[in-house]
């Protein structure tokens, strides 16, 4: 290998340009954007790259998955309790494809995600080569950016670029896919980091005016309702929202991806919107003067119908993304930026505010919550164990500190709505693509990301056999994380609506369901199985002391449902209790 | 609301794949496009989308929020036709005989302000520049003597208002 010096003109620093391959030049720029670790699979197309990894194995951790789709998911789980970027892998055709759900997710959820492809020799490009497809073009609508490169050096600019674009303004998947004979072909590295691209704006201007304006009317209101969302938690404000929210003395109420931001128990959260969020802040969504979001996108399963959502109220909407300004809900005052610096700049700005009465309107109604849904859930007294005592058992033992990953279903909605949060960054789960598969890859992931956090995966049996074989990943990596499987032997969801709307034809719901317990041992994972109200806190407790990963399958009833619950295109204040 | 049409025009980055990202944003609100044009713009290495849609103005802007999201793009606009100066321009190709035959058509091409861009034994090849109905019209005259071949491009304009791409793009750098 033959180093030259170069000057750089801007600076004296003297920088070094090497001659090394393509390949090389990919693990030299993941180590330069300080990636450690990364989650992928190898294959004909990203084999050189590989050979690279083989021989940096000291420096850069590559977690072998057991698909694809686990390590987007892995990767998510990563990004998603870090803070960081996180890095998959895959080799081109299927290996390629198999990342399209995680990175749909991670567009979706805003998840900083860098994919890297191989591909086939650029000469036979377009010729339906052996594993050839156009990732490019297959991922084009679900990446914040995407490219492919077929010369050596257009490599270092292309992943300095990625990992700008990926981490900045509204975070978001790029996928940089790679040809073969640009991983093989030597050039003169140097690596210089991205610092701007021309075309984009990460994050707009905070219009000054607007932010008075919508300080004068958060502080003339008399029933505020705030709705906040992951742009607190992406935007790292939580001190800053907390300081707004405190001295306001507003009601908040969180988007299941805004989960976290504040404690659950703080008293002037006042718990989930949406479809099964709670009913207090559904309901007076409709009866507030002024809605205040921060960092959310009105999606449809938060708003309900939108021809009756919150017409009674001006809206103000703190957003990064001017594309969601007015997208699905007409604003009075959008206030563009970041919500860090927004929400400081709005902090000095609002009176100090208690709001007792409007305050008792939330207490009252989580009192009807609470008799008619909640105790049932947390205190059952009836036979069959619920979803609800499992979680307030995961929450005692883990005194409210676990990062909870979960999948999607009802056990999603009631890990959101019953989970004990007390760290930012706690709550990972598919929020906007509803990915079954994602929870069991994201633990890996999370835990792999934040070692010292208790990680606790959550899933129903439906969608942890979606991407059960990453059970093979939890064992070779050893990596340990608490496997909760909640099994009420059916796509719960699927047919709690099948009860409601189709009148109990249960279609291809049932669950015929292996050996769970079984199937875990065979992975060395050691594993249990309750199906008994008084060996639950035991169990519990035997998951949580234990040092490695451990599966726990929790037998819950067959036929529960999750409520309250917001059925499609009615309105928030229409949710139903029962 | 009520469709309308709007002509978009987009100042965006020269790079392989941004064609397809911004049809894309069409295709997935089932939204068709009318016409669609893509050139180099009146500033080194930036291209110019010039789309033709019918749709509502709220469908528009947000059209418009999308495409400005997208990481290449530099800026977008939106404009109902009064507001710019379009063309478009379309290419006949025609049996030569029927220059001599027809005497019609002679007066045709003059009226119309067509231009004969080669002519040899076989065939003719005619080239009008013009709005959408001028065009239109042409093609029905002429369509009654046989068309061997036809084709229209896709919009072309400019705006009567300034367009400060090239102070934006100032602003866009670091």
């Amino acid at each position: 290998m033959k180093e030259t010096q170069t000057m750089n003109n801007n600076s004296k620093d003297t920088e070094t340009t090497e001659r090394i391959s393509g390949s090389e030049a990919v693990i030299k720029c993941l180590l330069a954007e300080g990636v450690t670790t990364l989650y992928g699979y190898p294959g004909g197309a990203i084999m050189p790259v590989y050979d690279e990894l083989y021989k940096y194995q000291d420096q850069i951790h590559h977690v072998l998955t057991r698909h694809e789709q686990g390590a987007t998911h892995a990767a998510q789980g990563y990004a998603r309790i870090s803070g960081k970027v996180g890095v998959a892998m895959a080799t081109s055709g299927p290996g390629a494809t198999n990342l399209i759900t995680g990175i749909a997710d991670a567009q979706i959820d805003s998840t900083p995600l860098v994919c890297i492809t191989g591909q086939v020799g650029s000469h036979l490009l377009g010729s339906d080569a052996f594993q050839e497809t156009d990732i490019v073009g297959i991922s084009t609508p679900v990446t914040k950016w995407n490219c492919q490169i077929t010369k050596a050096s257009q490599i270092p600019g292309a992943i300095a670029k990625a990992f700008y674009i990926a981490r900045s303004g509204r975070p978001g998947p790029v996928l940089i896919d790679i040809t073969k004979d640009a991983q093989f072909e030597e050039f003169d590295f140097k690596y210089e980091k991205c610092k701007g691209v021309r075309s984009y704006k990460p994050v707009p201007k905070t219009d000054e005016t607007a932010l008075k304006a919508a300080a004068e009317l958060i502080n003339s209101a008399k029933k505020p309702l705030i709705v906040w969302g992951q742009g607190v938690i992406l935007g790292k404000a939580e001190e800053e929202f907390k300081a707004v929210i405190e001295k306001a003395g507003i009601p908040s109420a969180w988007t299941i991806l805004g989960a976290s931001a504040i404690p659950t128990s703080h008293p002037l959260n006042v718990g989930m919107v949406g479809m099964h969020g709670n009913y207090a802040p559904n309901v007076l969504t409709n009866q507030c003067d002024v809605l205040i979001a921060i960092g959310m996108r009105f999606d449809d399963r938060v708003t309900g119908n939108l021809a009756t959502y919150a017409k009674q109220a001006k809206i103000v909407h703190f957003e990064i993304d001017p594309a969601e300004i007015d997208k699905n809900v007409k604003t009075d005052i959008a206030v563009l930026g970041n919500s860090k610096d927004s929400l400081k700049k709005l902090l000095p700005l609002l009176n100090t505010n208690s709001h007792t009465d409007w305050h008792q309107e939330f207490k009252d109604l989580y009192q009807i919550e609470y008799d008619k849904v909640i105790k049932n859930d947390l205190h059952p007294t009836k036979e069959g164990l619920t979803m609800g005592e499992v979680l307030k058992e995961i929450n005692i033992q883990t005194e409210g500190k676990a990062a909870i990953v979960s999948d999607v279903g009802q056990h999603q909605m009631i890990a959101c709505r019953y989970a004990e949060f007390n760290i930012s960054k706690s709550n990972i789960t598919s929020g906007g693509l509803g990915t079954m598969g994602f929870a069991l890859p994201a633990a890996i992931g999370a835990k792999m990301a934040a070692p010292d956090r208790e990680v606790v995966m959550i899933a129903g049996d439906g969608g942890y056999q979606m991407n059960i074989q990453e059970l093979g990943t939890i064992f070779q990596q050893k990596v340990p994380v608490k496997i909760v499987v909640l099994n009420n032997e059916f796509l719960g969801m699927v047919r709690q609506w099948q009860q409601l709307f189709f009148d109990k034809r249960y279609a291809s719901t049932e669950m015929v369901n292996p050996d769970f317990v079984a199937i875990a041992k065979g992975y060395h994972i050691d594993a249990k199985k309750v199906s008994e109200r008084q060996d639950l806190k035991a169990a519990v407790k035997e998951m949580i002391d234990c040092d490695g990963p451990y599966f726990l399958e929790v037998r819950v009833e067959k036929e529960g449902n999750v409520f309250p619950m917001i059925p499609t295109g009615a309105s928030v204040s229409d949710i139903r209790l029962s | 609301m009520e469709n309308k049409q709007y002509t978009v025009s987009i100042y965006t980055e020269n790079n392989i794949g941004l064609l397809n990202r911004i049809s894309a944003i069409f295709q997935r609100r089932h939204m068709n496009i009318e016409s669609l044009n893509t050139s180099p713009s009146e500033i080194e290495s930036v291209s110019r989308f010039t789309i033709v849609v019918n749709i509502t103005e709220s469908q528009m802007k947000k059209i418009i929020g999308q495409i400005e999201k997208q990481v290449e793009v530099i800026k977008a606009f939106y404009h109902t036709d009064d507001e710019i100066i379009y063309q478009e321009s379309c290419l006949f190709k025609i049996k030569s005989e029927l220059l001599f035959d027809e005497r019609q058509i002679q007066n045709i091409i003059k009226e119309s302000n067509a231009r004969i861009v080669t002519v040899n034994k076989q065939f003719f090849v005619l080239e009008k520049s013009g709005r959408k109905e001028e065009i239109d019209l042409l093609y029905r005259e002429l369509n009654v003597f046989g068309i061997m071949q036809f084709t229209r491009s896709g919009r072309v304009a400019v705006t009567k208002d300034e367009m400060k791409i090239s102070t934006l793009l100032e602003t866009f750098q670091h």
